[in-house]
């Protein structure tokens, strides 16, 4: 057994955080939230010059030939630094989803402009009325010559403003309610009837109400087979699940390591307020929460990339990262005082950004229905 | 026993309400954004709200509700605390623009503590409704520790000339005069070297920055005191006993917990969720969604006991200073547990922050979720209210 990162890993890791520590400062975080594209193009090509965007796409479509680990890795070191940008949504969500499903011309003509940053891909899942469970959705594909013919409402869609291509889950067969109707598209965003409204969030992050109206999509751009999303969706809401871990995990250690500076730093009463117990036991707790979501993250994100399954493993991390993110954020701000309610001061950037990561792809609660399934309850 | 109110305190209550009614915009509890507990969503949005809380503020004066627990004499009412707890209750659950520092903290240490001359001056301003006050305790290096404070105040002839800086200073922007502690004894103990001071805002020499909260309102600033001269007759009490006087400020400001708001709220949250569907079952009979629910009604239940006690122990005549500690901690705990399961509960909707028609309650979800963060620290953190309430209150060795 080794539970510590590779040579190679860590040389990764840690050039990733020099690079982001340099280029990706709370300013410019602060910078973006008011931002109408939400991140700025130089970071982006800087991160396409490092091979980030193809870290998983293989050598032939123009990537690096990476593995899950390797993506993990890079998304805890932009959680550390909240990264503003569309990675997630187009390497985690756009990649993985056409690397899994994809037809060989699809990737052919889609993995090579996600390796070289020029496409910007998201996915569109939900629906009003619907949390996570994709069993009930609702949006209509109906079949009219060589097009489909997408109707529906798409919500929380991140970097939907943005996007070129839109990963979206729609009911081919409108008399089966269940999963088996449902089947992956490819949406062009420019199609004639995609309506997208940006909406601000608490995470900073841009979500957008996506109002599809009589959109056409060729039947070239269905992904994987008609009638078969929930398996191809199922195994990339376990990696995103993840992925969104490892992200929280950079996240969660920036805020303990602000805060255990600022308690051996700040005195009260003649001492650092570090010296009372309170705070000491504060301390304590934030440890065994951001040690275990580094660890049941890494444990998860290790199976998937060895090809092992992790569904047990997945949900038992995300479960743990959600509610272990959210009460680390809280004691940073607790522990910090009045200094972090100011907007000034950073440590709210991960606060929301926490916040945004636990409601992705499933919430505590969700995921432990997993688990309690797992248990064969 | 007698867990009800006496008809006295029930017509009371009523005429509360109906003024309420009729002074208040019908809509004014929806668009006030009040998040319960919390110490930054104070704004008024526009200036349509702020003159109507002006005209309101000054209809209650009129009535002389800004008061109703003081004596007479002093142009109050001379109510009892329980109808002065019933009259906050209502307020709150209103979310009415609030009855203020003055009114409930300055002025109620000044008829304590205050000489003559302090009431003749201070009193019938403050009952009237003329003045407003902000807080000048907290300094950059003194927040916990407010015996800390490096602010000082020098007699020279007939004033005080003040040096030093204040923070986290809330509506320091809007009011009148700053209720301010600084030290007028450089050699004395801790607790013997600070004094209670009221100085004017427009005083030459004092300068006020304003600072953003997380929430993104202008609810604090930072306040610079440049030999601000200040007359003699506005120290408070006697010199040097300021830190005696502030703790039973404190215990004052800590029954200020505006206890309706958290029905108001959870009332508007059970509501909406009777309303709301996920994946096509109602939201109300989702197994987790009720138990969250109900935990939260059980301990507003527990905090409006809290509440009704402390009223009951200043009718005894008595300040209640470990029982305001119990009820800062509880309620302002339940403004953070509130918040997250508020949040829990609207899963992916929790995020939104733009009105839309997805977002559920008009953004109070996240707007909680930020304010909720200053409700467990100003006043004194819950780490210092477990403190008050271990030591003053059982007895435990601080050492
Ligand atoms: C929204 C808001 C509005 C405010 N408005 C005002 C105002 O109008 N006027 C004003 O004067 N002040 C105001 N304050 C300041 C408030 O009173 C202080 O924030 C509070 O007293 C805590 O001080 P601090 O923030 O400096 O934290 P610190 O005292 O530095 O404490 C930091 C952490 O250490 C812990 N700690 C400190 N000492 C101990 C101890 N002995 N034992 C255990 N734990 C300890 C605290 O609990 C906290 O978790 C406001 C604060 C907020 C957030």
């Amino acid at each position: 057994m080794d539970l510590d990162l590779t040579r190679e890993q860590k040389i990764l890791k840690r050039s990733a955080q020099d690079f982001l520590k340099k280029e990706c400062p709370p300013s410019l975080i602060r910078e973006m939230k008011d931002d109408e594209r939400g991140y700025p193009q130089k970071l982006w090509d800087q991160m396409v010059d490092l091979g980030w965007t193809g870290v998983m796409i293989p050598d032939k479509y123009g990537g690096i030939g990476g593995s899950y680990l390797d993506l993990c890795i890079l998304l805890e070191a932009m959680g550390e630094v909240c990264c503003p940008g569309p990675f997630f949504s187009t390497v985690v969500l756009g990649g993985l989803t056409l690397l899994s499903a994809g037809t060989e011309e699809q990737k052919g003509k889609y993995l090579p402009g996600i390796a070289d940053g020029d496409l910007i891909f998201t996915l569109a899942m939900i629906e009003p009325g619907i949390w996570y469970d994709i069993s009930k959705i609702a949006m209509s594909a109906s079949i009219d010559s060589d097009d489909f013919v997408l109707n529906g409402t798409k919500l929380f869609v991140e970097n939907g403003h943005i996007a070129d291509y839109l990963i979206c889950v729609a009911r081919t067969d409108s008399k089966d309610a269940s999963e088996a109707g449902l089947t992956l598209f490819l949406v062009d965003n420019k199609s004639a009837g995609v309506r997208c409204s940006p909406q601000k969030t608490l995470g900073y992050d841009r979500r957008c109400e996506i109002v599809f109206d009589k959109v056409r999509v060729p039947k070239s751009n269905v992904l994987g087979d008609l009638g078969r999303a929930s398996g191809i969706f199922d195994r990339l809401q376990e990696q995103a699940a993840v992925a969104k871990c490892a992200e929280l995990v950079g996240c969660i250690q920036t805020a303990f390591d602000m805060t255990v500076k600022y308690a051996k730093n700040r005195k009260q009463f003649g001492r650092p307020i570090g010296s009372f117990q309170a705070v000491q036991h504060h301390c304590a707790n934030m440890v065994v929460d951001v040690d275990g979501a580094r660890f049941i993250t890494y444990q998860a994100a290790w199976k998937i990339s060895e090809g092992l399954a992790a569904s047990k493993e997945a949900a038992m991390a995300k479960a743990w990262t959600s509610d272990a993110s959210r009460r680390v954020t809280s004691l940073a701000h607790q522990i910090h005082g009045a200094i972090s309610f100011a907007q000034e001061y950073d440590v709210h950037l991960f606060y929301r950004r926490a916040k945004a990561c636990e409601v992705a792809f499933g919430d505590a609660e969700y995921h432990l229905e997993k688990v309690a399934a797992q248990l064969g309850l | 026993m007698e867990f009800g109110f006496s008809q006295k305190e029930i017509e009371f209550q009523e005429a509360v309400e109906e003024f309420l009614k009729k002074e208040l915009p019908p809509d004014w509890p929806e668009k006030s954004r009040h998040w319960p507990g919390g110490y930054g969503t104070i704004e008024m949005p526009n200036r349509e709200m702020a003159d109507t809380a002006r005209e309101f503020r000054r209809k209650l004066a009129q009535k002389g509700w800004f008061t109703i627990a003081w004596p007479e004499q002093y142009g109050g009412k001379a109510h009892s605390h329980i109808e002065q707890a019933i009259f906050d209750e209502r307020m709150s659950y209103f979310r009415a623009p609030s009855v203020g520092i003055a009114t409930r903290i300055a002025g109620p240490t000044i008829l304590r503590f205050g000489t003559e001359e302090n009431k003749q001056d201070w009193i019938p301003r403050i009952a009237n409704a003329e003045i407003e006050m902000w807080l000048a305790y907290s300094e950059p290096d003194a927040g916990s520790d407010l015996a800390g404070i490096q602010t000082t105040a020098v007699l020279e002839g007939e004033e005080y000339v003040i040096n030093g800086q204040k923070v986290w200073s809330t509506i320091a922007h809007l009011a009148d005069y700053a209720w301010l502690i600084a030290k007028t004894d450089p050699d004395g103990h801790r607790h013997h070297r600070v004094s209670l001071f009221v100085v004017d805002n427009k005083s030459p020499g004092v300068t006020i920055k304003p600072l953003i909260n997380i929430v993104g309102v202008h609810s604090f600033n930072e306040v610079f005191f440049d030999n601000v001269r200040v007359p003699a007759k506005n120290l408070i009490g006697d010199k040097n006993a300021g830190f005696y006087y502030l703790m039973t400020a404190l215990d004052f400001e800590r029954l200020l917990v505006g206890i309706g708001g958290f029905r108001r709220f959870f009332e508007e949250l059970v509501e909406y969720v009777k309303q709301m569907e996920r994946e096509g079952k109602p939201l109300g009979k989702n197994h987790s969604v009720r138990v969250k629910l109900a935990e939260i009604a059980v301990k507003i239940e527990i905090a409006y006991l809290f509440f009704w006690r402390t009223a009951e122990k200043l009718d005894k005549g008595q300040v209640p200073d470990v029982e305001s500690s119990v009820l800062k901690l509880t309620t302002t705990e339940l403004s953070r547990h509130l918040a997250n399961v508020t949040m829990e509960i609207f899963g992916p909707y929790s995020q939104l922050v733009t009105e839309s028609e997805w977002t559920p309650l008009r953004g109070m979800a996240p707007r909680g979720y930020l304010d909720c963060v200053s409700a467990t620290i100003g006043a004194g953190t819950s780490e210092i209210q477990r403190s008050i309430i271990a030591t003053r209150g059982l007895g435990l060795p601080r050492k």
